[in-house]
């Protein structure tokens, strides 16, 4: 019952010529502890809705519930809403900024008004839980790589001891390798924590294999929001709002209609192999 | 000799301290060599860091050699004075689709490159409706290039490239930035101008999925070439490949997988028609 949505609009330019309505009508429950794709094209209105969630944009109508207080109540605490839920940004790495990894992990606590000894304890802990080892604390976080650029960025959101973390395409840009390495962390630390994790993604592939929850969005509202397989059960309705299922799941349609009996909910290769394998024998 | 030759091409770069002190040098291509034909559709691969950019950016005389040579349709890169006909000749489309659109009408943005060349008008507004028209974008024409999709700007970037009429395009990671269907979008692009224009195309991308189309696939790392050949030739290896930080098609991996587990199956299976051949053929 962590955050609720309760019939959330949002219009940009309410008034103008450009009036677009981002979000319609969104109703939404994320419970603690869970692990979510969220999924869409560009301007479907993942990165709004995303937004929303600690207080960052406010809604045009509907009601927002953080622990089942409404965030725009006027003794709502905003700014620990911030801490609890943490956002991070598409290229996370562009905003790093101090002269070494530690002190630009540390910049987050500190300006909760922490203690510096609190503070670097924090981020101590925030560098471990996403793989950065001792020897580049004092290095200077532009001399890493993209891969462990991105990873500090994250330890900076860490360090605020979030309840909640979301993600907005935390592997763009990223080679395959450092793809997996990302995701992989991020599925450790969340059994680690028990955090709950919102992943936005253009990549089925991707989300598929970590997931237990699928959220689509197409123009501003909520298509589908089920387990994975069920969500890829649609996947020629996927296609026609300008997403794809993973490429296993086409190959298990395609094997059905010639005959095969294999699995068709099947959404990973591991999955998809044992499945041929056992049709073919 | 091709369109595209590089001979030893070395690119070394001083890294500095903060006070500007120099602590090494990095080589970020070593010992490359390559020649591309015209008309030829290649892909390089490579993990971040292994210098594929870096090279990319030699193939239109952006960066020179520190040692070796580069000829662009048989002009030495290295040459001041080949280096207005070498960027006219090897047009380059990069990254972030925000970064390269200039202009504030989709047509106007093509036209740029033509204009700079000192074309005739009349000529210009030919080379914008041609080049709009071989990437599907010539209804966009008057536009706003800011109501765009991510695939769109990248497909008017490329249509910026075509109406400067190369014989070869350089595409740095396109579609990196891309949701699927932008992604589609640019490569059915891409590869339109590859088959019908001619237009010599070097690829450099992520997507394992984009890259079965190439002709032939460099794969590089630690600025060497560490693999190249067909596309199937490459993807047959796919330990060599996750070892190089890089991954395959699904389809492949899928195959592969099945083959490890005793299915009498090719190597290198690309797309999923092959796959379902290969497999009922298999049954017979």
């Amino acid at each position: 019952m962590a955050i609720l949505l309760n019939h959330v609009n949002y219009i940009y330019g309410a008034g103008t010529a450009m009036e677009t309505a981002a979000l319609k009508d969104i109703t939404l429950q994320i419970p603690d502890g869970q692990f979510i794709g969220l999924i869409g094209h560009t301007g479907s209105g993942k990165s709004t809705l995303v937004q929303h969630l600690n207080g960052l944009i406010k809604p045009t109508s509907g009601e927002i519930y953080f622990n089942g207080r409404d965030i725009y109540e006027d003794d709502f605490d905003r700014k620990e809403l911030r801490s609890k839920v943490g956002l991070v940004f598409q290229y996370p790495e562009h905003q790093l900024f101090e002269v070494d990894v530690f002190s630009d992990v540390c910049f987050g606590p500190k300006n909760l008004g922490l203690s510096r000894k609190e503070a670097e304890l924090r981020a101590y802990t925030a560098l471990k839980q996403v793989g950065i080892a001792d020897e580049y604390f004092y290095q200077s976080p532009f001399d890493l790589s993209g891969g462990q650029k991105r990873r500090v960025a994250i330890a900076g959101v860490l360090a605020m001891k979030p309840d909640m973390l979301v993600l907005d395409e935390p592997t763009a840009g990223l080679d395959p390798k450092g793809r997996d390495e990302i995701l992989d962390q991020i599925a450790k630390l969340r059994e680690e924590t028990g955090m709950t994790i919102v992943l936005v993604s253009h990549s089925m592939e991707d989300v598929a294999k970590y997931v237990e929850r699928i959220i689509v969005m197409n123009k501003g509202s909520i298509l589908y929001d089920d387990e994975p397989r069920a969500v890829f059960a649609h996947y020629k309705e996927l296609e026609e709002v300008g997403l794809a299922a993973p490429q296993v799941t086409y190959i298990m349609n395609r094997l059905r209609e010639k005959g095969y009996d294999v699995d068709v909910d099947a959404i990973t290769v591991k999955e998809a192999a044992a499945s041929i394998l056992n049709a073919v024998k | 000799m091709g369109i595209i030759e590089a001979k030893k091409l070395v690119f070394e770069y001083i890294r500095r301290d903060e006070e500007g002190n120099v602590e090494g040098i990095t080589r970020a291509v070593d010992e490359v060599d390559m020649d591309v034909a015209q008309g030829e559709f290649i892909a390089i691969l490579g993990h971040n860091g292994s210098g594929k950019s870096t090279l990319a950016k030699h193939l239109n005389a952006i960066l020179y050699p520190t040692e070796g040579t580069v000829w662009v349709d048989g002009k030495n890169t290295s040459e001041d004075k080949n280096v207005w006909d070498i960027r006219q000749c090897a047009g380059m489309v990069f990254q972030n689709p925000d970064n390269q659109i200039i202009g504030q009408v989709v047509e106007e943005d093509v036209g740029f490159g033509p204009e700079n060349m000192g074309i005739p008008t009349k000529q210009i507004w030919e080379r914008v409706e041609e080049s709009l028209k071989a990437v599907g974008m010539y209804e966009f024409r008057k536009k706003s290039p800011n109501h765009l999709s991510g695939g769109q700007k990248q497909r008017v970037s490329i249509a910026g490239v075509l109406a400067m009429h190369p014989k070869c395009i350089v595409l740095d990671e396109p579609t990196a930035m891309l949701d699927p269907n932008g992604r589609k979008e640019v490569i059915r692009a891409v590869r339109a101008l590859n088959q019908v224009e001619g237009v010599t195309v070097i690829l450099i991308t992520h997507y394992m999925e984009e890259v079965i189309y190439a002709d032939r696939v460099f794969v590089m790392d630690e600025g060497k070439i560490a693999m190249q050949g067909t596309p199937r030739e490459i993807f047959s290896q796919v330990k060599m490949l996750k070892a190089l930080r890089l991954d395959v098609p699904q389809v492949t991996l899928l195959a592969y997988e099945l083959k490890k587990n005793g299915l009498d199956l090719p190597d290198g299976i690309l797309t999923t028609d092959e796959l379902i051949t290969a497999l009922q053929n298999m049954k017979r």
